[in-house]
């Protein structure tokens, strides 16, 4: 269904969507800002939507309209990430509450402080938790 | 009616989980009893559905009529129909231990949770898999997040981050499976993964991207780190579905998309991929029973022997010899139980006792001594000795490693019998013979009394389903045998 030579016409866009990938779930994991986390998140989201858009490319190709005439771009990766799209809007809303929650207990959105918060109340009950964190 | 069985074991729960949000606010009473009747109409057509296909075989469906190439495929064979039992049966169970103090919305993520988790059982299509992960996924986020103070919130972010990056790469091995063939159903995928060579880069690339999307939801060592927070700091009956259920369905999806989709052709086309798979699953077993033996809080403990048994399970996959294949099944079926029947014993000690950590369980057994016994019975089939179901499935494993003549994953097959010996043995040992220092006396709850009657009988319930899978394991694996042998 895909041309093998599309490589080289989209290139650029598959370069792009590597880029985001990485910067999103190094964002994800490195920054200690939990908003920032979720940023990283929807990049890293985004990213894999890039690649199923281009994935649908062909040269020339024209918006799939019944009345049109071809060649047409495929519709069906176009329809997939619509879904995706909206399922990552969900996961950011979701996301986004517990921050809230989270913020109002502790009045901060660095992880590296809540953790250190939470170790400090723990006190020596903190070994509960085997350092799994 | 019997003819649209499928999409109904999907749209039932999904529809009615718009019901109890609305009807809470007059009655939160009858919100609950409307939960529990659609969870009782799922298990019915759950049941009807095994019935089905015991009597003329493996059922597919495609909605609107439009070809399973475009439109939405379904499909069901026994081992769709026996976790389709699992789920509407799990989630009914899990309910009714509940103390009935839940508001709407919360009954409205039950359901959800439970059309999420049906959709990936049914669906024959790789990214209506994918939506239906995350739908299960968002109802479970959300349901650990309704437990009360700022815990369940950062356990259930942490479950946000770690379980949508695992969905979306695996929603990255789907394109790249898609760019490769064109299609997403699962039946077309075999063919059209083979005409594209079974050791393409694209292939392979889409192998391990959706392996390892799932295995984050499976909770594979080291990718565990969401599981105990989750399961620690959820509400009782929440843990108890996540743990029964969550998991579970997606070793499901795994040895679908593996034997499916990928068939074991593709084991035979790139063997160190199989390799790779049976030295992860090996890791998580050695790990996941040494970080058991460390855990304080009994929560912590079962969830990290759940990642132990996943990766029993991942082994049996990876083996692919019916024997080990068989044994993966009965295990995932076996720990769904077992782990279930745990979750809801943990949860009715701790209201009532006020216990939480190993140490807390010290005389059970002579304040509880039904929910003690079910609670060692469930422990011995975590362990595997007869007559349990977890016995069943590590010898069907044990079996079938050496079958393969694989003597590695023999000794870890052993071996983490000998951990889990130990862990589940800690907790066995404090209830009977602990009592000596428990000179408290039994705390009494202070909620309904509806959470004391039902959740020993379910408790002993599952204790009784365990003993009886595993004298029964032999007609188990023979009702997984058609499936067995239509994979290898």
């Amino acid at each position: 269904m895909t041309d093998l030579a599309l490589g080289l016409e989209t290139w650029y866009a598959h370069l792009v969507y590597v880029l985001l990938v990485a910067i999103g779930l190094f964002v994800l994991i490195n920054d200690e800002n939990l908003v920032k986390k979720v940023i990283g998140l929807n990049i890293f989201q985004t990213g894999v939507f890039l690649f199923f858009i281009t994935s649908a490319y062909r040269v020339d190709g024209r918006a799939p309209l019944v009345t049109g005439s071809g060649p047409f771009v495929n519709p069906l990766p176009h329809v997939l990430i619509l879904t995706a799209i909206v399922v990552g809007v969900a996961v950011t809303a979701v996301a986004l509450t517990l921050v809230v929650r989270i913020y109002g207990e502790y009045g901060t959105l660095r992880d590296d402080v809540i953790r250190k918060i939470r170790d400090d109340e723990a006190g020596p009950a903190a070994t509960d938790r085997e350092g799994a964190s | 009616m019997i003819d649209h069985l499928l999409p109904l074991l999907v749209a039932a729960p999904l529809l009615a989980s718009a019901l109890p949000l609305f009807v809470a606010v007059r009655s939160r009473w009858l919100a609950r009893w409307l939960t529990v009747t659609a969870l009782v109409g799922q298990f019915a057509l759950a049941a009807v559905l095994a019935w089905v296909v015991y009597a003329t075989g493996s059922v597919s469906y495609v909605v609107g009529s439009i070809p399973a190439a475009f439109g939405i495929g379904l499909f069901a064979d026994r081992l769709t129909a026996t976790l389709g039992l699992l789920v509407a049966s799990g989630a009914l169970a899990a309910l009714l231990t509940d103390d009935g103090s839940r508001s709407g919305p919360e009954y409205a993520l039950w359901l959800l949770f439970v059309a999420g988790l049906s959709g990936v059982v049914v669906t024959a299509d790789v990214f209506n898999l994918y939506v239906f992960l995350e739908i299960s996924g968002l109802a479970a986020y959300a349901m650990v997040a309704s437990a009360r103070g700022v815990d369940p919130a950062l356990a259930a972010l942490k479950y946000l981050l770690v379980g949508t990056v695992g969905a979306t790469l695996y929603l990255l091995g789907v394109g790249y499976a898609f760019v490769a063939t064109g299609t997403l159903a699962v039946a077309d995928l075999a063919p059209g993964l083979a005409a594209a060579g079974h050791d393409s880069t694209l292939v392979v690339t889409a192998f391990v991207l959706m392996v390892l999307g799932l295995s984050v939801k499976l909770a594979l060592f080291p990718l565990h780190a969401w599981k105990p927070d989750a399961y620690a700091a959820a509400r009782p009956t929440v843990a108890t579905v996540l743990a029964a259920l969550g998991s579970t369905v997606a070793g499901y999806a795994l040895v679908r998309i593996v034997y499916d989709a990928f068939t074991v052709a593709f084991f035979e086309a790139v063997p160190a991929l199989r390799i790779l798979l049976v030295v992860a699953g090996a890791t998580s077993v050695v790990a996941g029973g040494l970080l058991a033996l460390r855990a304080r809080d009994v929560r912590r403990l079962l969830a990290y022997s759940s990642v132990s048994q996943f990766g029993l399970f991942g082994l049996g996959v990876a083996l692919a010899t019916p024997l080990s294949v068989t044994g993966a099944l009965v295990v995932l079926i076996g720990h769904a139980v077992a782990k279930g029947g745990l979750f809801v014993a943990v949860g009715s000690v701790a209201r009532r006792h006020d216990a939480t950590v190993v140490e807390d369980y010290a005389g059970l057994g002579d304040r509880e001594p039904l929910t003690a016994a079910a609670v060692a019975v469930l422990g011995v089939s975590l362990v595997g000795l007869p007559p349990t179901v977890g016995f069943a499935g590590k010898w069907y494993l044990a079996l079938g490693a050496i079958e393969a003549g694989s003597w590695l994953v023999a000794t870890v097959v052993l071996a983490s019998t000998m951990l889990s010996l130990a862990y589940v043995g800690r907790l066995v040992e404090r209830c009977y013979r602990g009592g000596a220092d428990a000179a408290s006396p039994a705390r009494l709850s202070t909620d309904g009394g509806r959470v004391r009657a039902i959740a020993p009988v379910i408790v002993v319930g599952a204790a009784v389903l365990i003993v009886a899978l595993g004298l029964g394991s032999s007609a188990l694996a023979a009702w997984f045998e058609p499936v067995v042998e239509g994979w290898l």
